[in-house]
C-alpha cells in the first residue's frame, strides 16, 4: 500500500452498522410473502431406532395443514448425498437423504415434514403425527473414549472408525526414553456448538414456468449451496440462486449443508410454494453441527534445560452419526496433531489421530476447528515441563520457540510458515499484562490461601486458506475471492465481492479499501455480497479468508478501475496518466483541471464518441485473489489468562485477558481487536461452560440457553489487544486472517492458567469445560479415572 | 383433532406502537414479538430463544423493559410500545450513534435487545462504571462481540450525557 494511505489502518465504522442500530437489519426470517407455507419437522426421539410405521393422515387433516412428507416424499425430488473426502477413502459417511428413511442415527435427526399456513399451524399438526420407533442400541462412546469397543454397537454401520491417520518425525519414543524430564497428561475435551443467536434459516422458491429455484439462507457460503441444490435437485448451475441475507452470526455453524433446511428446499421444488423455515433454539441444540468431542493423552520430554526432546499425542474424537456435508468431519482431529507443535522446536514427534463415528448429532467446523484443541494440549504440556525443571512458563517457551523461517517452508508436520514472530509477540504481552508484577502478586496471595493463576498460548494459525485444503478431497468449494467494481453512469462505485459477512465487517474493509484507492468515502461504495446471482464466483466466509483474500482482490480491481479511468481521463485533460491523482470522487490533473466520476462515467456510457478512437473500455475490472506461492497464510500470536479460582465453590473467575496478534496489514483495527475479542470470550466460553452433554444413550440433556451456558456481560474481562504487524509477501495488501485467532487461542490460556491456579492444591483440571463441580471432584479426589 | 390455532379465541387488541396507534385482531395466543414482526412488519425485534433467556427479543412497553417473546401480545393492550425502530428520542439516538461509533455490533442480531437494555438501564441511572453497564448487561446475550464495545458505547453515552 501507499505510504501516504490515509484509509487503510483507520477504525472506520461501517455503513452496515448503522442500518442495524435502527432496526433495518434484513434477516433470514424477516423476509416474508403472501402465501409462504412454513414447514416443522418430527425429529427422531431416539439416538438409534427403526422406523417401522406412521399414523400421519389426522396431522394431514390439521387446520392450516398443506401436507405432511416423508423420505419417500421428498426422494421424488431431491437425491440423497453421502459426504466423501477423496484423500481419506476410508472415511465412510452413511448415505443421507432429507428425510431419514428406515433408519434414524441421532436425536433430532429430522423424520418427517409438516407444510402449513403458518409455524404454529404446522407445529400444532405435529402433534397429531405418530411414527412407530422401534429402538435399536445406540453407539455413543464411553467415557474413556480410547476403547471404544466397550458398550460400542457393531451393528450400528460399518465402519464405526471414521480416521485413523499418523504423522511422524523423528524417533519419539527414543527421544522420551532419553529425557530428563517426562510429563504425561489426559485431557477431555467437550462437545460444543456454535450457537449463532439467530437461528438456521431458509426460504426457498421454486418458479415451475422458468424451473428456476432461489433460495434465500442464513449462510456462510452461498456458492457452495448453489452447487449443492442444483446436483440434489437435477438443475443447472444457472438455474439456482442462493443468497444470504443479513446473517446473525455463524462462526462455522452454518457453513455446512443440514438436512431440515434441504428438506425445506425441496417441499419448496415439490409443491410450488414458498417455504421456510427457521430453526428454533431446541432444533438449535439438536440439530446444528456439534464440534471438538475428544480425548488426548500426551507426553513431552525436556532436557535439563527445558528444551524440548520429543513429544507424544494419542488423540481420539468423537464425530456424529454422519460425517457433515460436504466438508466432513475430520477436521477437528487432523488440525489438532498437525497444529500441536507448531509453533516450538519439537526434534522428535508422533501423533496419532482416530475418530469414530457414534449416535450423536453430527461433527462440523466450529471457529478455530482443532487448533484451540492443538494449542491447549501442547501449551498444557510445555506448563507440566515448565515445573518439572524448575523453569517459569514464559522462559520455557522462548527456549523453544521456532527460528522464523528465512524462505517460506513447511515444518516438520507440515504446517507452511512464511513469517513467524512469537518472540517479539510475547515481549509485548508479559510487558502489556506486568508479568513480573502478576507472578509476585500470586505468590503472596497463595500465602493468604487465595489461588491466581496464568497461562500463556502461543499459536500458529492457518487463515487465508486457499484451494489446496478441499481440492484434493474433491469437496466442490470454491476458495479463490473475487471482486467486480464498476464504476455506474452515475458516477458511484459498486463493488460486488465473493466474500460474505456475517457480522466480521469485512465488507466494511473492503469499503476501504476501495474508497483509499480511488479517492471516495467508504460509505459512498455500494458492497454487494452474498448473492449467487449478483457477485462473482467464491468461496464466502471460512478459514479466515475474508480480507486476506477478498481484500486483495479489491485492492486489484480498485488499482485496475483506477487504471482505466486513467486512461480515459488523461486525454481529457490533456496530460499524462501519471500526472493523474484520485479524490473527492474524481480524477485531477496539473494545475487543478477535474473531471468528475460521474463526468467521466456519462461520457462513457453515454458519449464515447467525444474520447480518442470513439470508444473506452468498460469501467468495470474483476480481479481474483489465492496465495500464488502458499497454501494458506499463517499467523501467530501469544494470548494470556490471568484467573483465580475458588477452592470452596469450584468457581473460577477471569481477571485479565491479553492478545498479542500478528495478522499482517491491519485495514480497521476496531474490526480487527473486535474479532479478536469476540473470538477470545468464545473461547472462554467453551474452557468455562459450553458443553452439549449427552446421556449414556444419546439423548442431548442441554437442549436450552438456560442449560447450556454461554459467556454473558458481567462473566467476562476486559481484554487488551496488541499487534506486531507483518505484512504477507504474497499479496500487495499484505492482510492475513484474524476472524479465529481469539478463539484458537483462548482455550490453551484458560488451561494453563486454571492449572497454573490449582497447581500449590496438587491437582490439575483435565475435563473442559472446567466446570465448578469438575474441579471440585479433583480437588476432592473424587474423578480420578484420568490420573 | 385440535382446535384451529389460528382461529380459536381470537381477541381485540389495540396499543401505540412507536407512537402510531394500532388496532388488531389476532389469536389470543399470540406473543408480543411474534405480533409485532408478523402482524406489523417491525422485524427489527429478533427472537433468538423464545424462551426468555437470551434478550435478543427485548423491547420497551410503557417505558420498562420487558422480553418481547413472554408477553402476550394481549398483555400489551392499552400499551405504549416502542421497539428499535422508534428508539429515536434522544437517548435512543445517541445509544445508536454510539453503538455504530463503538462497533458495538457485529452480527447486529442481539442488538436491538441490547439498544432497549441500556435505554431502560440508562434513563434509571446507570452508573458510568463498566462493572455496573457489565451487570446491567447480564440478560442480554452477544455472541459476537465479547461485550467489551459495548460497554464501551454504554459509557460513551452516560458518561456524555453527565458531561452536559
Amino acid at each position: 500500500m501507499p505510504a501516504d494511505s490515509t484509509l487503510i489502518g483507520r477504525s472506520v465504522p461501517r455503513a452496515a452498522a448503522r442500518r442495524t442500530v435502527e432496526g433495518l437489519g434484513r434477516y433470514t426470517d424477516d423476509l416474508d410473502a403472501a402465501g409462504v407455507a412454513h414447514v416443522a419437522f418430527l425429529r427422531s426421539p431416539h439416538a438409534h431406532a427403526r422406523v417401522l410405521g406412521m399414523e400421519l393422515d389426522e396431522a394431514r387433516a390439521a387446520p392450516g395443514v398443506i401436507g405432511v412428507y416423508t423420505a419417500a416424499d421428498l426422494a421424488a425430488v431431491c437425491a440423497p448425498w453421502q459426504t466423501r473426502l477423496a484423500a481419506l477413502p476410508a472415511h465412510v459417511s452413511p448415505p443421507q437423504q432429507a428425510l431419514a428413511g428406515d433408519i434414524v442415527r441421532y436425536q433430532g435427526e429430522p423424520v418427517v415434514a409438516v407444510l402449513a399456513t403458518s409455524r404454529r399451524a404446522a407445529e400444532s399438526a405435529l402433534e397429531l403425527a405418530f411414527v412407530d420407533f422401534e429402538d435399536l442400541e445406540p453407539a455413543i462412546l464411553p467415557a474413556d473414549i480410547f476403547e471404544p469397543a466397550q458398550g460400542f454397537d457393531a451393528a450400528a454401520w460399518a465402519p464405526q472408525l471414521a480416521l485413523d491417520r499418523q504423522i511422524a518425525h523423528g524417533d519419539a519414543g527414543a527421544a522420551l526414553e532419553g529425557a530428563a524430564h517426562v510429563v504425561r497428561h489426559r485431557f477431555a475435551f467437550g462437545r460444543q456448538t456454535a450457537v449463532s443467536l439467530e437461528g438456521r434459516a431458509v426460504r426457498a422458491e421454486y418458479d415451475r414456468r422458468s424451473g428456476r429455484l432461489s433460495v434465500q439462507q442464513s449462510h456462510q457460503a452461498p456458492f457452495q449451496m448453489q452447487q449443492i441444490y442444483a446436483e440434489l435437485f437435477g438443475l443447472p448451475l444457472g438455474r439456482v440462486q442462493v443468497a444470504a441475507p443479513d446473517v446473525g452470526g455463524a462462526f462455522g455453524g452454518k457453513l455446512h449443508a443440514f438436512p431440515d433446511e434441504i428438506a425445506a428446499v425441496a417441499l419448496a421444488v415439490l409443491t410450488g410454494r414458498t417455504v421456510k423455515f427457521t430453526a428454533d433454539r431446541l432444533e438449535s441444540f439438536l440439530a446444528d453441527a456439534h464440534a471438538r468431542e475428544a480425548q488426548a493423552e500426551a507426553r513431552l520430554g525436556v532436557d535439563d534445560d527445558g528444551r524440548i526432546l520429543g513429544m507424544e499425542i494419542d488423540f481420539a474424537a468423537g464425530l456424529g452419526a454422519y460425517s457433515i456435508y460436504p466438508r466432513g468431519s475430520v477436521g477437528d482431529a487432523l488440525q489438532a496433531i498437525q497444529l500441536a507443535p507448531a509453533a516450538y522446536r519439537v526434534p522428535s514427534y508422533a501423533g496419532r489421530a482416530r475418530a469414530w463415528f457414534q449416535n450423536k448429532a453430527p461433527v462440523g467446523a466450529y471457529r478455530g476447528v482443532g487448533q484451540p484443541i492443538a494449542f491447549a494440549l501442547m501449551e498444557q504440556m510445555l506448563d507440566l515441563a515448565a515445573a518439572a525443571c524448575g523453569l517459569d512458563p514464559a522462559e520455557i517457551r522462548r527456549r523453544n520457540y521456532r527460528e522464523a523461517p528465512d524462505t517460506p517452508g513447511p515444518t516438520e508436520t507440515g504446517v507452511v510458515l512464511e513469517s513467524f514472530t512469537t518472540r517479539a509477540c510475547l515481549d509485548t504481552l508479559l510487558a502489556e499484562m506486568d508479568y513480573a508484577g502478576l507472578r509476585a502478586e500470586q505468590a503472596a496471595l497463595r500465602a493468604k490461601g487465595v489461588y491466581r493463576g496464568i497461562g500463556l498460548t502461543s499459536f500458529v494459525e492457518l487463515t487465508g486458506v486457499g484451494a489446496q485444503l478441499y481440492g484434493p478431497q474433491q469437496v466442490r468449494v470454491a476458495a479463490q475471492e473475487t471482486c467486480r467494481l464498476s464504476l455506474e453512469p452515475d458516477g458511484t462505485l459498486t463493488c460486488r465481492t465473493s466474500v460474505t459477512d456475517q457480522g466480521q465487517g469485512t465488507l466494511g474493509g473492503l469499503a476501504q479499501i476501495v474508497a483509499e484507492t480511488l479517492g471516495v468515502a467508504p460509505h459512498a461504495v455500494e458492497m454487494i455480497a452474498g448473492d449467487t446471482a449478483a457477485t462473482p464466483v467464491g468461496g464466502g466466509a471460512w478459514a479466515s479468508r475474508g480480507m486476506a483474500l477478498g481484500g486483495e482482490a479489491a485492492l486489484r480491481a480498485s488499482r485496475g478501475l483506477a487504471a482505466r479511468l486513467r486512461a480515459v481521463a488523461a486525454p481529457l485533460l490533456q496530460c499524462e496518466e501519471a500526472a493523474l491523482s484520485f479524490s473527492d470522487s474524481g480524477v485531477e490533473g496539473p494545475g487543478g483541471a477535474r473531471l468528475s466520476f460521474r463526468e467521466i462515467a456519462e461520457t462513457v456510457a453515454f458519449r464515447p464518441y467525444l474520447l480518442p478512437g470513439g470508444t473506452a473500455p468498460a469501467l468495470e475490472v474483476t480481479e481474483s485473489f489465492l496465495p500464488p506461492d502458499l497454501p494458506y497464510l499463517a499467523t501467530n500470536g501469544v494470548l494470556a489468562a490471568h484467573v483465580e479460582v475458588s477452592p470452596d465453590t469450584g468457581l473460577t473467575r477471569v481477571l485479565g485477558f491479553w492478545a498479542v496478534d500478528d495478522c499482517g496489514r491491519i485495514v480497521n483495527p476496531m474490526l480487527v481487536d473486535g474479532q479478536i475479542r469476540g473470538g477470545v470470550v468464545q473461547g472462554i466460553g467453551a474452557a468455562l461452560f459450553e458443553e452439549c452433554r449427552y446421556s449414556a444413550d444419546g439423548q442431548l440433556l442441554n437442549g436450552s440457553l438456560v442449560d447450556y451456558r454461554v459467556p454473558m456481560a458481567a462473566d467476562m474481562p476486559d481484554i487488551v489487544v496488541r499487534h506486531i504487524e507483518t505484512p504477507t509477501h504474497q499479496s500487495a495488501l499484505g492482510a492475513k486472517g484474524v476472524g479465529e485467532a481469539g478463539t484458537v487461542g483462548a482455550l490453551g490460556a484458560m488451561w494453563c492458567a486454571v492449572n497454573d491456579a490449582l497447581a500449590p492444591l496438587g491437582t490439575t483440571v483435565r475435563r473442559q469445560p472446567f466446570t465448578p463441580e469438575h474441579v471440585l471432584s479433583r480437588l476432592h479426589g473424587l474423578e480420578e479415572e484420568f490420573d | 383433532m385440535t382446535p384451529d390455532p389460528e382461529a380459536a379465541g381470537t381477541v381485540r387488541v389495540q396499543m401505540a406502537v412507536n407512537g402510531r396507534p394500532v388496532n388488531a385482531e389476532i389469536p389470543a395466543c399470540t406473543n408480543l414479538a411474534d405480533f409485532l414482526r408478523g402482524e406489523l412488519g417491525l422485524t427489527g425485534t429478533h427472537l433468538g430463544c423464545e424462551h426468555g433467556v437470551c434478550g435478543a427479543c427485548t423491547l420497551m412497553v410503557d417505558g420498562a423493559a420487558v422480553r418481547g417473546c413472554l408477553m402476550l401480545a394481549v398483555q400489551a393492550d392499552g400499551a405504549e410500545v416502542t421497539t428499535v425502530e422508534g428508539l429515536d428520542d434522544p437517548l435512543g439516538r445517541a445509544l445508536r450513534e454510539a453503538f455504530v461509533a463503538r462497533n458495538a455490533l457485529q452480527c447486529g442480531f442481539c442488538t436491538p435487545g441490547m439498544l432497549a437494555t441500556l435505554r431502560e438501564a440508562i434513563g434509571a441511572g446507570l452508573v458510568p462504571e463498566r462493572a455496573a453497564v457489565r451487570a446491567a448487561l447480564s440478560g442480554n446475550f452477544c455472541r459476537c462481540t465479547g461485550y467489551e464495545a459495548i460497554v464501551d458505547a454504554a459509557l460513551d453515552v452516560i458518561g456524555g450525557r453527565d458531561a452536559r
